[in-house]
């Protein structure tokens, strides 16, 4: 990316302070736990989260409507520790839904949004402004940190859902001949020097899962995992995955419950 | 004709069934049609990436299906004897290009994403998966290294048809690799695939330093 | 549209400690967008910081400092629950002001 040197170069700004400049070589060897480690706890994903929370309980849409009637597994209006027990077959839709899929089902149904509406602008504008969805995603997600993943596999949609998201993650198409498998089914590989987790493994799983969606410090933007796997397919040379769609949310269902058991530490802070 | 079928008829159709299932498997019959209509239903054109890309050819077909199994002898030999029948040697018998245009090709990623241009040309992205020089240490490990690939290996026809076929189709050597098929998938072109001939061979070529 | 920043003010002994997450898109005015269009200028060019109505640091940003910039600080001279305020000022005129108590 152009301007990735301007988005690494992390604004510092240290005045009647105590703390010691960091030498330029420590800088350069690890910018990103330098980074950690100043923030001490805190996330730049935290702008979207109160953002996120705020939209969540503001009357919005055309019916004016907040979300706290919005069913997200738990229960209406139910936040803490959704999202470590999500994707999860609803009866009312009839589907295997994901947290994203979901908050666009509630913006619909409970304040009026249009669906097209709101996906026309799912991953904000692509590179600069974010969508109140991604700052919901935010909230929601930030409410189940430190929760242990325990995704559900009680109904046959469930369970179908995860048989389709493995097929999907060993399917093998498009110009490359890649699938989710030709760069996440084994351990300690790269591309260029990106570490890639091998999601086949319980361990792989859980550390990527856990860890998405994240404050991406390279784009400045806090991305959902809808994005990692709409990003994944076009550099899989596929066509656009659809946001909320069954293959979308097969394969989260086959992460997700490969991640479970683990402790839930998104929204991470990721290169 | 019959508008009913004779109940025999019907049996003899049903044991035809099963033997075409049991000889020659096309692609199609191989990953379940559940699979296939998930991908058409949650995926929508975008710039030249159609959705005529979720289609398997039978290679992709055979290495789906046998991608958490070993690969029988059989399908291995299939496989690779398919790859082979594919491959298109250099019209006027030369191998080499320009081991300089060869490096900018390695280190390009771009070319047949949705957001690629069509009008500019496509990359190798060889640094993704191989290291090749020792200039650049932003090399993934994907694939093995290449560094010395014709010191090493010598400068001959025969070692240069092979790695010729190899970046053309892999299949034909290894299947299932997870190496793209360049040449026969149209990736490259054979000029660039020359020049990417150049920055494995030629002794100037930073990969033989 | 600004979206609120997230403070922390924690005294600890005499000292405030000051860490503050700033949404904005601070935009150099020398970056091209994927279509190739030059993104307009908008970055941060003024900060200020007041405990109880005093001034306690003023800053002057410029397209050099990152997105979402990361502020951290330490001050003394102030109590707990008193209240620390951050305000800014882009270069389109556009301002925001956000205000936690000492913790």
């Amino acid at each position: 990316m152009v301007y990735f040197s301007k988005r690494c170069a992390m604004a510092i700004l240290l005045a009647w302070g105590a703390v010691a400049p960091l030498s330029a070589a420590e800088a350069v060897a690890d910018p990103l736990s330098q980074y950690r480690e100043m923030l001490g706890g805190d996330n730049p994903a935290d702008l979207w989260v109160s953002r996120g929370e705020a939209l969540w309980t503001e009357p919005r849409g055309p019916r004016k409507a907040t979300l706290v009637q919005c069913d997200l597994g738990l229960g209406a209006g139910v936040v803490k520790g959704a999202y470590a027990r999500l994707p999860r077959y609803f009866s009312e839709t009839g589907a295997v839904e994901d947290l994203e899929s979901r908050l666009v089902s509630c913006m619909v149904q409970f304040q009026g949004f249009k669906r097209e509406e709101i996906l026309a602008s799912r991953f904000g504008d692509g590179e600069r402004h974010s969508s109140d969805l991604e700052a919901l995603v935010a909230y929601v997600v930030t409410a189940s940190k430190g929760e242990r993943m325990a995704v559900p596999q009680n109904t046959s949609q469930e369970k179908r859902a995860y048989s389709m998201g493995k097929a999907i993650f060993f399917y093998r198409a498009g110009t490359h001949d890649f699938s989710c498998a030709t760069c996440h089914s084994a351990d300690n590989k790269r591309i260029r020097l990106q570490a890639l987790p091998n999601l086949t493994t319980p361990t792989g799983a859980q550390a990527a899962y856990t860890t998405w969606p994240a404050y991406r410090v390279s784009q400045g933007e806090f991305r959902t995992m809808e994005w990692r796997l709409n990003d994944c397919f076009r550099q899989q040379r596929l066509p656009d995955l659809k946001y909320g769609s069954p293959a979308a949310i097969a394969l989260t269902e086959y992460l997700a419950r490969n991640a479970n058991g683990a402790v839930l530490a998104a929204p991470a802070i990721k290169r | 004709m019959h508008s009913r079928r004779h109940p025999i008829r019907n049996a003899i159709l049903v044991i035809v069934g099963f033997v075409a299932l049991a000889g020659e498997v096309g692609a199609a019959d191989l990953v379940a049609p559940s699979v296939q209509k998930t991908l058409e239903a949650s995926f929508s054109a975008k710039g030249q990436a159609t959705l005529a890309r979720l289609a398997q050819d039978k290679t992709q077909g055979l290495c789906t299906h046998y991608a958490t199994s070993p690969i029988p002898a059989k399908v291995v030999t299939e496989i690779t004897a398919m790859g082979f029948a594919t491959i298109k040697y250099p019209a006027d018998g030369e191998y080499l290009g320009d081991w300089q245009r060869g490096e900018q090709i390695a280190q390009s990623g771009l070319g047949k994403q949705s957001s690629d241009d069509v009008e500019k040309p496509a990359g190798g992205n060889c640094y993704a998966c191989h290291e090749l020089t020792k200039a650049e240490i932003a090399h993934g490990n994907l694939g093995p290294s290449l560094y010395h690939y014709g010191k090493l290996h010598g400068d001959n026809d025969v070692v240069k048809k092979y790695t010729w076929g190899k970046i053309y189709n892999a299949e034909a050597f290894t299947a299932c690799s997870s190496m793209p098929r360049f040449g026969h998938k149209g990736i490259l072109t054979a000029a660039q695939m020359k020049d990417l001939m150049s920055l494995l061979f030629d002794p100037r070529s930073p990969v033989n330093q | 549209m600004s979206y609120p920043m997230k403070i922390r003010a924690t005294l600890s002994g005499d000292k405030v400690e000051v860490k503050a997450l700033i949404a904005h898109e601070m935009e150099t005015g020398f970056r091209k967008d994927t279509a190739g269009t030059l993104v307009p200028a908008h970055y941060i060019q003024l900060v200020t910081i007041q405990c109880n109505g005093k001034s306690v640091l003023s800053a002057q940003w410029g397209p050099s400092v990152s997105k979402n910039p990361f502020l951290t600080f330490r001050f003394s001279g102030a109590k707990k629950g008193e209240k620390l305020n951050i305000t800014w000022q882009d270069n389109l005129g556009e301002t925001r002001s956000d205000e936690v108590a000492i913790t």
